[in-house]
């Protein structure tokens, strides 16, 4: 079944290919008696496909868990791409235990929110052209995943990109905030093109040092000493830049809240539950360039953790319901920076299996809600929602509980690993930091949950919430079970005992390499760990009591709150005023010198200056010399008489 | 006694000439035409000269070959003749100037 991976890779193509190309015909496929027949066609097809991928993937894994260890690590050679003297880039899959893990996620999630979508996007006009889109992205994510060099893995990083961007903009009629979704489309793949800038810089400089793109040999050639440790470090830099793009990180978070403009299950799956972990993905296969720039480590922990607290202050005060779970994606992101930067590669890639479940499930969650109420998506109009819809309620609390790192949901396994390890490896600072960030995320999730599901009913009667139908509730109900028990494969040591954490076992062979090349701070007790851990479950709870306290029995905590802090309040609701900060700097500087210098002179003036300077030369040297042209033949004749003259003239010369 | 090369090849010059100079000044299409008949001709009686003093048949072959393709020429010349006179009433050539600028 190993041998078929490359099937994942094929079979969403294929679906992106039917749907895409035959979608619109089969859309209008009519059967008596069966309402929305084409659609069903398009929704079974098109997640079937996702479906018989995961299937081949979870085979594939389980028949990569018999192999031993040292065998764990399969390539899937399909051809040769492009091959110009050393450089030779195959389009080939490698299969090992990290792609496994991802590609678990990508297409399981995946294929759960594609089932998903069949009820979500019913009766939309363009439902064929959803789940292309979708099964295009399923394919880029598949090869940036599965990828055994950097071209191919960047041909996945620009195609989920381009999905990103077409799903953004899917509603492109649909207004937006100031503008349409389109322009949240373009920021997204604007901002993306900035990071991509960044990581193709670091492939060439991969390629100048290492003289080739393939991940084994690049990355064979990096744990052995010999290459000088600047270099690693602008290699790790470039690629981080990279990483901050695809993954929503500080500086270049900005377009992640507005990619909400986006159909629900689209934030669900990309933006939450997997394009946005491609950043870390890549942190983690690069994990040995890394190792060998400790510094530039250092800059993605801190990176991580100043995200993961910005983003988490930002989503105290939204309002909306989405964009709460946009930033509490980019904290979440920052947490798994942090596990990149301080070492913890496992943990983090952990952190972003979990993260997709309990993220997923939020998402879908609150498209369920957005479903019943109508495209309402502001929670202050929002609550008591609980008794019209229990199964949503109920699997969006869990998600909350797992979210918020209560035991012995999967939130709390990973995100308490890499706190762990960020005490261990990082430092006090890192801690403290990662764990006021859990608080503050446990406080936002729940004022979204009491805000939504409890309290009084603060609709209007035009409103009649209902519970989502069964092809939306059952695929909530499984990502529920998943955010359950997703993080018992990952039980730290201390509870395990000998069998110590299974999934950083599994993972092992991927890292030791960039974990021989860590330096490891001191030595730490069982003691401490659970110290720890006590302390960031106990301020967890504290704080969803604290949340339960304000937003169920006195509201009057909250507003006097606004009241008190008007003016933080306003920088958090202005979230930090960054779009303005940028508008301002970077987007209308272009903007005005594009309008004033580039388009005006530059372009009209220069570039078509000199075409229409060209040709008006030519027409007035042409107004003169037409007039040779008389008509009369017989001036022709003496003057072809008289050229012939000379040249013979000539020629009898020169003799 | 035979008459030299040179009287050949004068009387040809003067034919071509004369071509030459009706080709230039007459104002009549089918006279111009003529003319340029005539510089056809001289060529030819330039060719046979040369190929009958030096003993080389090539010069009389050409020759054969210059006057297929002046009847194909006249043919066509006549024909385009005819046309234009059938559509200006005349054949001054001054007159036939439309292909200008």
């Amino acid at each position: 079944m190993i041998d078929l991976m490359y099937l994942t890779v094929i079979l969403p193509l294929a679906g992106f290919i039917i749907n895409g190309a035959f979608g619109s015909k089969i859309n209008k496929v009519e059967r008596n008696g069966i309402p929305y027949f084409g659609e069903k066609i398009i929704g079974i097809f098109g997640s079937g496909v996702i479906g018989l991928s995961f299937l081949i993937t979870v085979f594939a894994f389980f028949e990569t868990l018999s192999l031993p260890v040292e065998n764990r690590q399969t390539i899937i050679n399909l051809f040769t791409w492009m091959k110009v003297s050393s450089l030779d880039v195959g389009f080939a899959y490698q299969v090992d235990q990290l792609s496994l893990v991802m590609a678990l996620v990508v297409t399981g999630v995946g294929f759960i929110i594609h089932v998903y979508s069949i009820g979500y996007m019913h009766g939309d006009k363009s439902f064929w052209r959803f789940f292309a889109y979708m099964n295009l992205f399923i394919f880029a994510m598949m090869n940036l995943i599965l990828a055994d060099n950097f071209v191919l893995l960047f041909l996945g990083w620009e195609g989920v990109g381009l999905c990103s961007y077409l799903l953004i903009g899917f509603w492109y009629d649909r207004k937006f905030e100031k503008g349409t979704t389109s322009d949240a489309a373009k920021k997204a793949f604007i901002v993306n093109r900035i990071g991509d800038f960044g990581f193709l810089l670091g492939m060439f400089l991969i390629y100048l040092t290492f003289n080739s793109l393939n991940f084994n040999e690049v990355f064979t050639k990096a744990a052995a000493f010999s290459i000088p440790k600047g270099t690693f470090a602008f290699i790790a830099i470039f690629l981080f830049i990279g990483a901050t793009g695809k993954s929503a990180q500080i500086p270049l978070f900005v377009w992640l809240p507005d990619a909400m403009a986006g159909p629900t299950p689209v934030s669900a799956l990309i933006h939450a539950a997997t394009m946005v972990t491609a950043g870390v993905y890549m942190v983690a296969r690069c994990s040995i360039i890394f190792a060998s720039a400790p510094a530039i480590l250092t800059v993605v922990a801190v990176i991580g953790t100043l995200t993961a607290l910005f983003a988490a202050t930002i989503g105290i005060v939204q309002n909306d319901i989405k964009k709460v779970l946009a930033y509490s994606t980019i904290s979440q992101l920052g947490y798994m920076f942090l596990a990149m930067g301080v070492g913890a590669f496992s943990a983090g890639i952990f952190h972003v299996m979990t993260h997709a479940f309990f993220k997923a499930l939020l998402f879908l969650g609150a498209g369920s809600v957005i479903h019943a109420m109508h495209e309402e998506q502001d929670i202050q109009h929002y609550g008591g929602l609980k008794k019209h819809m229990p199964k949503t309620a109920i699997t969006f609390l869990i998600a909350a509980l797992a979210i918020s790192g209560i035991p012995p949901l999967s939130g709390f396994f990973s995100k308490d690993e890499i706190l762990w390890y960020s005490f261990a490896n990082g430092g006090f600072l890192f801690w403290l930091i990662g764990a006021l960030t859990a608080l503050i995320t446990a406080f936002y999730m729940f004022r979204l949950y009491f805000l939504t599901f409890e309290g009084k009913e603060r609709f209007g009667h035009d409103k009649h919430p209902h519970e989502s139908p069964s092809v939306i509730t059952i695929p909530l109900i499984i990502l529920g079970i998943l955010s359950v028990i997703g993080g018992f494969i990952g039980i730290p040591e201390i509870f395990s005992g000998e069998h110590g954490n299974l999934f950083h076992n599994w993972l092992f062979p991927i890292f030791k390499d960039a974990e021989r090349k860590m330096i490891i701070f001191g030595f730490h007790t069982h003691f401490e760990e659970m110290l720890l851990m006590t302390l960031s479950v106990a301020g967890a709870t504290a704080s969803i009591f604290f949340a339960r306290y304000v937003y169920l029995k006195k509201l009057t905590i909250a507003t006097d709150a606004v009241k008190r802090f008007k003016s933080f309040y306003n920088i958090l609701w202005n979230k930090y005023f960054i779009d303005e900060i940028y508008d301002s700097t970077i987007v209308n500087p272009i903007v005005k010198t594009s309008d004033s210098f580039l388009w005006r002179i530059a372009d009209n003036k220069i570039i078509d200056g000199l075409v229409n300077g060209v040709a008006s030369l030519v027409g007035s040297v042409s107004g003169v010399i037409r007039k040779m042209q008389t008509g009369i033949t017989q001036f022709y004749a003496i003057v072809m008489m008289l050229g012939i003259a000379a040249a013979l003239f000539w020629i009898i010369l020169s003799l | 006694m035979s008459v030299p090369m040179e009287y050949y090849l004068i009387l040809s010059a003067f034919m071509f000439i004369v071509g030459v100079a009706g080709v230039l000044t007459r104002r009549n299409a089918i006279v111009v035409f003529m003319s340029v008949e005539l510089m056809l001709n001289s060529a030819n009686l330039s060719l046979i000269t040369f190929s009958s003093f030096m003993g080389n048949p090539v010069g009389q072959l050409f020759v054969f070959f210059v006057m297929t393709v002046a009847a194909a020429e006249a043919a066509v010349g006549l024909a385009i003749i005819i046309a234009l006179f059938r559509n200006k009433l005349t054949l001054n050539i001054d007159e036939i100037n439309i292909l200008k600028w």
